[in-house]
């Protein structure tokens, strides 16, 4: 079998190295081309109708006037009479027109009669939501009631992360075109290999006669994987339309409203320790929501699972509201929120430091070792020590404060296939159905390849973002890089071996003794008998080398290509205003887990902007219902809050690269760094307050209730 | 059509038909019954008015990136969808449609405007400027090159308006401290969280069009 390893750590000439991304410059020029700045000729806007009503059944629907206008193209009613809608913002009708003005016009000529149901779309309190509720069955280890009494304190606490939005730049929607047996699809998505399928099942069209085409996707978060209402709708106006492109995307106030959410996540919380700090008791009741499907218990106890005795208690409450999709770890910022707040006000009761409290119990995780490790680091990065202060011992009217939060994750590679082609004129071609969603994809596996063959970056020419190119994976939980490094790695190393046989004989060298190496073909270690990787290329004559490669996940592990398992803590300094509650970011600190990093530099980005998430979910992001009307009340950019370039702070990030981490082969982390920063800014701010403010995001409101309430009860 | 448009006052007369028109569709709901009166309404007197264009496409001319260009647009279009959608210059992007993310910064007169905030028909006479202008791969403006240097970018959807932004800014103050550099582009939102490139990225492109 070839040798398919990732050479040596100290041996790489391109990989490890942080080259610039290379779709960089026609991003920051203007000129990269999203699916949503298409022009196709003869190209429609398509627009929905959406449900003003949060529950609703529709009575009648009257398109003939919507019909007659001039300029639209097709309409067609997603919602009969009789058909319920379960959420505000749902699709009742879809329109096309030659311009997007006409198919807004349409929109409102449609006349829809509604028989209003009743809905329920808040969540906080679990007590008013009725029968929405469904318990799920209680879960006990230990004795956790006898652990309870024996304890040497025990603290309690109710913490609440509302459900947020992706809130992608580049809204949700399509261009699409069907013609004849065959549709073609330019999505915004973060599965190109796998949205065709998915349209093409819905058309009942088999999957090859779905192509796919994308260049670049405007942000994803999750929300991206199938083929929507925009795909299999849009398809139906093109072919209505007598074949005509039909361009449909979501404004934003849809997008906040229907494309995706993360889960709320509510819990009641307490814990029992003893005098020394170690953890012996947790007890949980816990609910959450992602919408009509409820919402499932975050994984809490979160990195402490050997907890001894604990009792967990979930109810998942179905809402009328838009659904949840994937987000940046599913679950896990929540589960972090939760279970480090709950320790972080333990160690309050204790009078103890935090730090020293999870430091002490890292035996409960799974790997207390990489722990222990990064939460030295991170303390000295963050001069922990000498910033620490026990909680309430700030006066004044600018408090400060530290906070920390854990993540876990895995972050193996998904199944991926992958094409590499060598060229008589020694140019590399790579071809995979894989997407950059602005992590870096593109960067990398040209970077692999690159290294593969011994040659610069500028040899290789990747070609991703279209379903006719080997199938690769979606790109979520974190799966991508190790997937595409290694099916590259796999097909250039093939590829080069066959290149190796041809110019053998003429070198006078086994196949197997040679090595391709700073643009040449050599005797392994032999720089005086090899030819360039040019000359080695011409022999080819006029036939080129294809060769498939592929990352199959149960070998992946075995082989050492990409494997799992990524750790991180955060820290926080926060700066509080306690007369106006206005919560401030002094600094973060990221330490992160990895394994092989391909590109440095694009790595560290996805923790710089992870963090930036997390300030974005701590401080700031809400999305709120009206509990009248059953609509998003903040379905916009001016109440749907993201943080600015001036709200961030300072951000620190420490990347654990290490020969002894490189060994593991490569980790995905865009999902483990976006998990503990919220926790480490609640803990933060309870640590500067001195009282917990049990539910995020942290607005001025929030904390100075929270204040009151603590002056009320001193 | 817009040539006959001599007198101020008609001009304010004509955009504020245009844009109470446009604010009408942006806060409509379905099946508003009240509403669909008041826009009645709105139109009477909408046609009443003197020289009244639209509601049908009118031609008009815009000054982009120093080249006359003529389009056909609806007087309720903004310069962000006639750009964007009649003119094939996608660097702007619609995120929020409603000034509130910087996605659509173009330049009009010198001047950083959400370009979906201003009307197409608006914007006739002056001089708008797009990142269009800015060089491309391979005759990269300083702006872009530093971002790219310093990662300042993922996804990139929101980059073209920050670059935009961001010049606009050195255009007007050349030696920026970290602190005007974050107020300078407080007018922007980045998902993808790049503020930390950008913040580098701005400061040094402030040194190299310096040096330049
Ligand atoms: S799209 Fe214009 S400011 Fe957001
Ligand atoms: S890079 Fe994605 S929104 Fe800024």
């Amino acid at each position: 079998m070839p040798e398919y390893s990732w050479p040596p750590m100290n041996k790489r000439a391109v990989m490890g190295k942080p080259f610039d991304r290379l779709d960089g410059p026609v991003k920051a020029s203007g000129r990269a081309k999203y699916s949503s700045d298409l022009n196709k000729p003869g190209q429609l806007f398509g627009m929905f109708l959406h449900s003003p009503h949060a529950h609703a059944k529709v009575k009648s629907i009257d398109i003939s006037a919507a019909k007659a206008m001039e300029g639209v193209t097709a309409i067609r009613v997603i919602a009969e009479p009789g058909a319920e809608l379960q959420w505000a913002g749902q699709e009742v009708a879809v329109v096309s027109a030659v311009r997007e003005e006409i198919a807004n016009d349409a929109i409102r000529a449609i006349k829809v009669e509604y028989e209003v149901l009743p809905h329920v779309v808040r969540e906080e309190l679990l007590a008013k939501v009725g029968s929405r509720a469904k318990a799920a069955g209680e879960q006990v280890t230990g004795d956790p009631d006898k652990a309870f009494k024996d304890a040497d304190a025990v603290s309690e606490g109710e913490y609440g992360c509302p459900v947020i939005t992706h809130c992608c730049l580049e809204p949700h929607g399509n261009v699409v075109q069907w013609q004849g047996d065959t549709i073609n699809l330019w999505p915004s998505t973060q599965a190109v290999s796998t949205i065709g399928g998915d349209l093409a099942k819905q058309m009942q069209l088999p999957a090859t006669n779905v192509k796919v085409q994308m260049d670049h996707v405007g942000g994803g978060f999750g929300s991206k994987f199938p083929s929507d209402k925009w795909g299999s709708e849009g398809a139906h106006l093109s072919k209505a339309s007598g074949g005509r492109p039909v361009k449909i995307y979501l404004d934003r106030a849809n997008e906040l409203t229907i494309a995706g959410t993360r889960p709320s996540a509510y819990a009641k919380i307490k814990m029992g320790a003893s005098k020394d700090g170690t953890i012996t008791a947790w007890q949980s009741e816990s609910w959450a929501s992602g919408g009509l499907g409820g919402g499932g218990m975050p994984p809490i106890p979160y990195v402490f699972t050997k907890i001894a005795n604990f009792r967990l208690n979930h109810t998942a409450v179905s809402l009328n509201a838009g659904p949840a999709r994937a987000w940046r770890a599913p679950n896990h910022p929540q589960a972090s929120f939760l279970t480090c707040s709950a320790l972080e006000d333990l160690s309050a009761k204790l009078k103890m430091d935090p730090w020293d409290l999870f430091h002490k119990n890292m035996d409960m995780s799974p790997r207390p070792e990489v722990y222990r490790k990064q939460l030295v680091k991170a303390a000295e990065l963050m001069d922990w020590k000498k910033k620490w202060h026990p909680r309430g011992s700030e006066t004044g009217n600018i408090r400060r404060g530290l906070g920390l939060g854990m993540a876990t994750w895995g972050g193996a590679g998904h199944a991926s296939k992958c094409k590499v082609t060598i060229n008589p004129d020694g140019s590399i071609e790579v071809e995979i159905g894989s997407q950059d969603i602005g992590t870096g994809t593109r960067t990398c596996i040209t970077q692999v390849a690159a290294e593969t063959f011994g040659l610069p970056m500028s040899a290789v020419k990747v070609k991703l973002g279209d379903n006719a190119f080997p199938a690769s994976g979606p790109s979520g939980g974190s799966t991508t890089i190790g997937g595409v490094s290694s099916s590259t790695r796999k097909a250039a190393v093939n590829a080069l071996e066959k290149l190796f046989e041809r110019v053998a004989p003429g070198l006078n060298v086994a196949a197997d003794q040679l090595e391709a190496v700073d643009n040449k073909i050599q005797q392994k270690g032999n720089p005086a008998k090899g030819l360039t990787w040019k000359q080695a290329c011409q022999k080819l004559g006029v036939d080129k080398i294809s060769e498939l490669g592929e990352n199959d996940q149960r070998a992946a592990a075995k082989e050492g290509l990409n494997t799992s398992g990524a750790a991180g803590i955060q820290m926080a300094e926060v700066e509080v205003d306690i007369e106006t509650g206005i919560v401030r970011m002094r600094k973060m600190v990221a330490v992160q887990d990895c394994g092989l990093v391909v590109n440095p530099k694009t790595a560290s980005s996805q923790v710089y902007g992870a963090c930036i998430m997390s300030i974005c979910s701590a401080l700031m992001e809400e999305r709120v219902m009206d509990r009248m009307t059953g609509k998003v009340l903040n379905p916009d950019m001016e109440f749907y809050k993201l943080a600015g370039i001036g709200d961030i702070g300072e951000i620190v990030v420490h990347m654990d690269i290490t020969p002894e981490n490189d060994k593991r082969g490569i980790i995905g982390l865009g999902e483990p760094c976006a998990i503990g920063g919220l926790a480490a800014i609640a803990n933060a701010t309870a640590n500067a307050l001195g009282v917990r403010v049990p539910m995020v995001p942290l607005t001025p409101d929030r904390v100075l209730a929270a204040l009151s309430m603590n002056r009320r009860n001193a | 059509m817009v040539s006959a448009l001599s007198s101020q006052k008609d001009k304010e007369k004509q955009t504020k038909a245009a844009v109470s028109r446009r604010g009408f569709l942006g806060s409509a709901g379905v099946g508003g019954g009240i509403l669909a009166t008041s826009l009645g309404a709105q139109e009477a007197a909408a046609q009443a008015a003197a020289n009244v264009m639209g509601p049908t496409e009118v031609a008009i001319t815009l000054n982009i990136n120093g080249a006359a260009t003529k389009l056909q647009v609806e007087p309720r279009v903004t310069l962000l969808d006639a750009l964007r959608n009649k003119l094939d210059m996608t660097g702007a992007k619609r995120v929020c449609d409603r000034g509130t993310c910087g996605a659509c910064t173009v330049m009009v007169n010198g001047k950083t405007v959400y370009g979906c905030s201003v009307l197409a028909i608006d914007a006739v006479g002056k001089q708008i400027t797009t990142i269009e202008s800015l060089g491309g791969p391979g005759k990269l403006h300083p702006v872009s090159a530093a971002f790219i240097k310093h990662d300042a970018q993922q996804c990139g959807y929101c980059t073209p308006g920050f670059v935009m932004a961001a010049k606009a800014f050195l255009d007007r103050n050349p030696n920026p401290t970290r602190e005007q550099v974050q107020k300078g582009l407080s007018g922007n939102i980045c998902r993808c969280g790049t503020y930390v490139g950008m913040r580098e990225a701005v400061l040094e492109a402030a040194r190299s069009m310096k040096n330049a």
